[in-house]
């Protein structure tokens, strides 16, 4: 293969080349590594926080990289204070041609102020522009969505800290907020049942060969029953006979959706459950009802608000696959973080998006 | 060179002409196939001699039947990707081949809901129950015991129970475990979260121990055979019936370490059981779940063994959460 004169060469000139070779190898991969750690930081540097007793295993591990970064998008955010209205203020509907009716008792000052700051927290210029364009239709219907979650959320939103929701906590300065999702089952061709919902790597399975229809049918269904658990020791029957027998398959979906929560909060099980016993409410941490609520919160956000919006969307804001309307998840809002932009108070500024009622300025 | 023995390869290979074997009855011959060879390669890690293989009707019918479980996997797989190749390849880890959705209990359903997977599983039925056969029928050519199918048979029974046994006496085949990379690691998780926790089944506990103590007694019979072996020590079945100072050193050396020590020949016993009781008791365990008991951590509290812990659950009982994520105002 070589040339013959380099053979002969080779021959007359023996060498051993390990020991230089394995020198190299090992200066390099020290290299490879020193400009990794330098460039990434040490990501096997982590932090742990105890959340049980000991002996339980509970804690909630971090990579100090990750845990002692501000969520970059924070930066991006903008806010400005309320105008208190004086005695003599006048209704912005009066004064503003064209002003938007869901926000025409506003003085004209606060009107602006929020229309301005929507335009900028969603990046879209043509909100309450006056026409009737589909932003702003769907603006509209956000706004009340917003409040609602402010009003009759707070035990989601609101349970640790005040922290309250606006239109920056999902759309971080984009129009179509990103973690959005659409159905995609059956996602396996020229089968059915089980097998035609599961065992390919999607976005919706987080890239797992488990179900990829969890979120399809654990956030938007009211009914849906995530436990699996019997809670005796022995109970009697047949699984997929009798109803209330859950299956093998029904535990890998709610393990999917167990799956995404995780990986939508960037938290391990043992933050909501003690894994010995997932089900037991006795050994749960708060964070465990906390989600629970959460999950309600997103059926209802998915089945009042956006899946009736798929009636006003252009073609090119629809699922792919089904044409749905784009549905929220816990990572709308979450982006892998435990607390939404790290627990920053997004409606203390906007009275005005805190309540269905009339506005409360102090 | 006077480190000869310290090396991970088999230092002396024996390469010259093949070793046929007895042929007492003079029928042995017919059925062996290929003409054997040597392999350098295979010489460092073992016998370098490769081949000839005795197959018989048993090792025909195992092959046969096998390559056709493979291939019913491995064309749902591929049918489940519409047929194309880059996407088989690229899910090849994701796809599986699933057992029948539950709706159908112990009955027949249609191909593409479960039927090549009931069909597919007779196949691979067949084939491991010959290879079982199999490794009767060689042990009783060579007049050996019957150990190694005993030992394989402990492992069978495991898979019966996973695929046959557990499934029928649950009254749903999709009970059965899926075939396909991640799809059956799944099934295994999803198994030990739907029945309570599988770590609470004493079965499984002591599978684990006979599976890591399998591995324990593995290292140190390893281990102590390799460090006596500058005296002969590998050569353990002259050590048994005539005992040297490799054998004498090797005990010496774990009486004094433990107080105790196997034997040349009792160590094998050891090794033997430690591994056939794994899958024994994990098949039992298996069995046991959704059959007899169907919350095993609820089990554990009634037979008095999962403590209880007394203190609070959640970070706010440890510190802040904003203290410890470095976002503390």
């Amino acid at each position: 293969m070589l040339p013959k004169w380099f053979n002969d060469w080779n021959k007359a000139n023996p060498t051993n080349v390990f020991g230089p070779a394995i020198a190299i190898g090992i200066v390099g991969s020290a290299v490879f590594v020193a400009a990794l750690v330098v460039t990434w930081g040490n990501p096997l540097q982590t932090e742990s926080m105890q959340t049980g007793p000991r002996g339980t295993g509970m804690s909630v591990p971090e990579y100090n990289v990750s845990r002692l970064a501000e969520d970059p998008t924070i930066a991006g955010y903008s806010s400005s204070p309320p105008v208190v209205p004086g005695p003599d203020a006048v209704r912005a509907g009066d004064v503003i041609e064209n002003a938007e009716p869901l926000l025409a008792d506003l003085t004209p000052e606060n009107y602006e102020r929020v229309v301005n700051a929507m335009r900028t927290w969603v990046g879209i210029n043509v909100l309450f522009n006056g026409e009737e364009n589909y932003q702003t239709v769907v603006a509209r219907r956000m706004i009340q969505m917003t409040q609602n979650l402010n009003e009759n959320w707070a035990s989601h939103v609101n349970v640790n800290g005040n922290a309250g929701v606006n239109c920056y906590t999902c759309h971080r300065g984009e129009a179509v907020p990103s973690d959005i999702w659409f159905n995609v089952t059956p996602v396996n061709e020229n089968v059915g049942g089980w097998a035609a919902v599961q065992n390919r790597a999607t976005s919706m399975s987080s890239s797992t060969s488990l179900p990829s229809s969890a979120l399809e049918v654990y956030l938007t269904d009211y009914d849906s029953q995530v436990n699996v658990h019997d809670l005796e020791s022995r109970v009697a029957g047949v699984p997929g006979i009798d109803e209330d027998v859950a299956t093998i398959q029904k535990t890998e979906m709610t393990y999917s959706l167990m799956n995404y929560f995780s990986n939508s909060l960037g938290v391990n099980c043992v933050f909501c459950h003690n894994s010995r016993a997932f089900y037991d409410p006795a050994q749960v941490t708060p964070q465990w009802s906390t989600a629970l609520l959460g999950r309600q919160m997103v059926i209802e956000l998915n089945q009042e608000y956006l899946i009736p919006l798929g009636e006003v969307y252009p073609p090119e804001r629809l699922g792919p696959i089904f044409a749905d309307a784009p549905k929220v998840g816990c990572r709308t809002c979450h982006k892998g973080y435990q607390k939404p932009l790290q627990g920053m108070n997004m409606v203390a500024d906007w009275p005005e998006l805190a309540t269905t009622g009339a506005p409360v300025y102090e | 060179m006077a480190v000869e023995y310290q090396n991970i390869f088999t230092q002396v290979q024996v390469q010259g002409n093949p070793e046929w074997g007895m042929d007492d009855s003079g029928e042995m011959t017919r059925e062996r196939v290929g003409k054997p060879w040597f392999s350098t390669l295979a010489g460092w890690l073992g016998n370098a001699q490769i081949g000839p293989l005795y197959l018989g009707w048993t090792g025909m019918v195992s092959l046969a039947t096998g390559l056709i479980w493979f291939v019913i996997v491995g064309f749902n797989m591929l049918a489940q990707v519409g047929y194309s190749i880059p996407e088989f390849i690229r899910q090849l880890f994701w796809l599986a081949l699933e057992p029948p959705s539950p709706e159908y209990g112990l009955s027949m359903p249609p191909l593409n809901e479960g039927g090549w997977y009931i069909i597919a599983s007779f196949f691979l039925l067949v084939s491991v129950m010959t290879w079982l056969l199999r490794s009767y029928l060689l042990a009783a050519e060579h007049k050996m015991g019957k150990h190694v199918f005993w030992a394989f048979a402990s492992a069978v029974w495991l898979f019966l129970v996973l695929g046959l046994f557990r499934p029928v006496l649950m009254g749903s085949w999709s009970e059965a475990v899926p075939y396909g990379i991640f799809p059956h690691l799944d099934w295994t998780t999803a198994f030990s979260i739907r029945y309570g926790n599988l770590y609470y089944n004493p079965f499984h506990c002591l599978s684990i121990v006979f599976l890591y103590g399998s591995v324990l007694l593995f290292c140190m019979h390893g281990g102590t055979i390799l460090a006596v072996t500058r005296y002969g020590g590998d050569r353990e079945l002259e050590q048994i019936y005539d005992r040297g100072t490799a054998t004498e050193r090797a005990a010496l050396f774990w009486r004094w370490t433990m107080g105790f020590n196997a034997t040349m020949e009792g160590i094998h016993r050891w090794a033997w059981w430690f591994a056939v009781l794994t899958p024994i008791t994990g098949g039992i365990g298996i069995l046991l779940t959704g059959t007899v008991v169907d919350n095993w951590f609820i089990w554990a509290q009634e037979h008095n063994f999962a403590p209880m812990y007394d203190g609070a659950y959640g970070y706010e009982d440890y510190g802040s959460y904003e203290a410890f994520i470095g976002q503390e105002d």
